[in-house]
């Protein structure tokens, strides 16, 4: 059951998508999220649409994964597209009872399900295709500049990095408590709300230990390293900014831009 | 008789139609009884832990079934949960799965998830701490202030303290000190010989586990690979290297021994015996 979570996950490859600098892919993953707000009818809608499946096929990453990643979401998805599609006022297409269908909620209801569905498989797709750590450390970069006004930045993505790294491994850890406690009788299915929560305790408390201690011990791990923040430190793996990122990132700003003018032109 | 616990052509596959699907176990046979003490031995990933979590009824099986006194642990809800108690199993480091304030309270979760009398669980709590050695006084303390051996006590009472017909232990021993491993041991030799209780325990160390059971079984990618006798099993050890497995340090002594010309009986597997075939042989000569 927790297995099925996708979240943050990395699938490693060698594809152009994988090989672009993480910074690029930040700062286009910002774009596209402006694109696809942009975006009014039809022609938007379709070139942003393009885009995202090239960019699905370009990073070999399976449409199986992506409609897994969308499955938690499922209920978010498909009440905005109800809600939309019974509460928009226009020319009534079908009327029951006491809804009304009208020729604009359809379209409102497509293009919002369109919408978020993109989002999530956009947003997605930048954790799939680049690892945490590259991650972190374009972040990082991209940040650089607030560290004059004295915003731990290194610190903020060191830590995201570590609970990025962390999530797969607590995952594993609370499955493993759930039998322990399964195996002892621990009922986590049937009873009230109330007691479902009590029936919690038995599982967070050994959790929350279990975190604290791999904290303390990871922290103790990085000071044998001589761990001290981000001042002086050197990488292993220099980001460089090739000229393919350049052009990528230059096209990202054309296609935001074209997009923006159809849409005020109505398409 | 039935035997307590039996498998049929027990099947189990992970991540079914997916690209990650792998067979954890393939028609596994197994039939356990009553007052055995059994121990399972295989490398890292030959599906030891995923047999054990279908024994009570934690995993379903993909194929196959799993029998408690005969009677189909899936056939109905009421027994899987039945099962869940009556086939105890404490999983690998389990101590760090206690989670009360107090280490009576904690051994006594179980039996309070049983729906038994309060007189009940006192009287489980305490029988179950003496036969782990837990001290009358520790009983009121915190578990987390205990060390790491008291710990795994505790959390092994819990499981004890449910009165199970079947006790299943996964490994533990690990990652204690000699003296810590040869007490829980020890623990679990007198429980099971006073109960004439039923004992499954999963252990990496041959030394362990020859020196404890009656019966072994292995495991190799996902099959039975033998059954038989801790002296039976041992005297295949050129099948158990080449599952990756190890053998007693004592029966590598005296399979060298023998490649060295002598003509010593190399089915031993624990100190003493190998002792009494080294006088065995003196005295022949």
């Amino acid at each position: 059951m927790l297995k099925d979570i996708t979240l943050g996950q990395y699938f490693p490859g060698n594809t152009p998508i994988h090989r672009l600098d993480p910074r690029t892919k930040l700062i286009w993953v910002v774009l596209y999220i402006v694109a696809l707000f942009s975006a009014q009818w039809l022609l938007t809608y379709g070139l942003v649409l393009g885009l995202l499946i090239a960019v699905v096929a370009l990073s070999k990453i399976q449409f199986k994964v992506i409609l897994k990643s969308m499955k938690p979401l499922l209920f978010i998805i498909l009440l905005t597209g109800l809600l939309n599609l019974f509460y928009t006022q226009g020319t009534p297409l079908v009327s029951f009872w006491i809804f009304t269908i009208t020729r604009e909620g359809i379209f409102s209801a497509v293009f919002m399900v369109l919408r978020i569905s993109m989002l999530i498989t956009g947003t997605f797709m930048l954790t799939y295709t680049t690892s945490p750590i590259a991650l972190t450390d374009g972040l990082e970069r991209l940040l650089g500049p607030l560290k004059k006004i004295k915003v731990p930045v290194h610190e903020l993505t060191m830590m995201m990095c570590i609970a990025l790294r962390f999530i797969p491994t607590l995952i594993e850890e609370t499955d493993k408590i759930i039998s322990a406690q399964k195996a002892r009788g621990a009922d986590f299915e049937t009873g009230s709300i109330f007691s479902r929560a009590k029936a919690l305790i038995p599982i967070l408390v050994p959790l929350f230990i279990s975190s604290f201690r791999r904290a303390d011990e990871l922290a103790v791990a990085m000071e044998c390293r001589c761990y001290h923040g981000g001042e002086g430190r050197t990488r292993l793996k220099e980001l460089s900014y090739r000229r393919v990122d350049y052009i990528v990132l230059i096209g990202g700003l054309l296609f935001v831009a074209g997009i923006i003018v159809l849409a005020n032109l109505g398409l | 008789m039935t035997p307590i616990l039996e498998t049929r052509n027990l099947t189990h596959t992970y991540g079914a139609g997916t690209p990650f699907q792998s067979d954890a176990l393939q028609n596994v046979n197994l039939s356990i009884e009553r007052g055995e003490f059994v121990g399972i031995i295989g490398h890292t990933g030959s599906g030891k832990s995923t047999l054990i979590q279908h024994l009570n009824g934690l995993l379903k099986p993909t194929a196959g079934e799993i029998l408690l006194d005969g009677r189909d642990i899936w056939s109905d809800k009421k027994f899987t949960r039945e099962t869940r108690f009556r086939v105890g199993l404490v999983f690998q480091y389990p101590e760090y799965q206690l989670f009360e304030e107090t280490v009576y309270k904690d051994i006594a979760f179980g039996p309070h998830n049983m729906g038994l009398s309060a007189q009940e669980i006192d009287l489980r709590v305490r029988k179950a701490a003496g036969f782990v050695g837990i001290p009358e006084e520790n009983l009121e303390k915190s578990p987390f202030e205990l060390s790491g051996g008291q710990k795994r006590r505790v959390a092994i009472a819990g499981v004890i303290a449910m009165e199970p017909d079947v006790l299943i232990l996964d490994e533990p021993t690990a990652g204690l000190d000699p003296v810590g491993r040869e007490g829980i041991l020890a623990n679990i030799r007198d429980y099971q010989k006073s109960q004439n209780a039923t004992v499954v325990m999963v252990s990496h160390s041959m030394e362990e586990i020859a020196s404890n059971v009656s019966r072994l079984i292995v495991m190799n990618h996902g099959k039975v690979a033998m059954t038989g006798t801790p002296r039976e099993v041992f005297s295949h050890s050129k099948e158990l290297i080449s599952m990756g497995l190890d053998i007693p340090q004592i029966t590598r002594v005296f399979l060298r021994l023998r490649d060295m010309g002598l003509g010593v009986d190399t089915s031993v597997y624990t100190v003493e015996q190998a002792k009494e075939a080294l006088l065995a042989m003196r005295g022949g000569t």
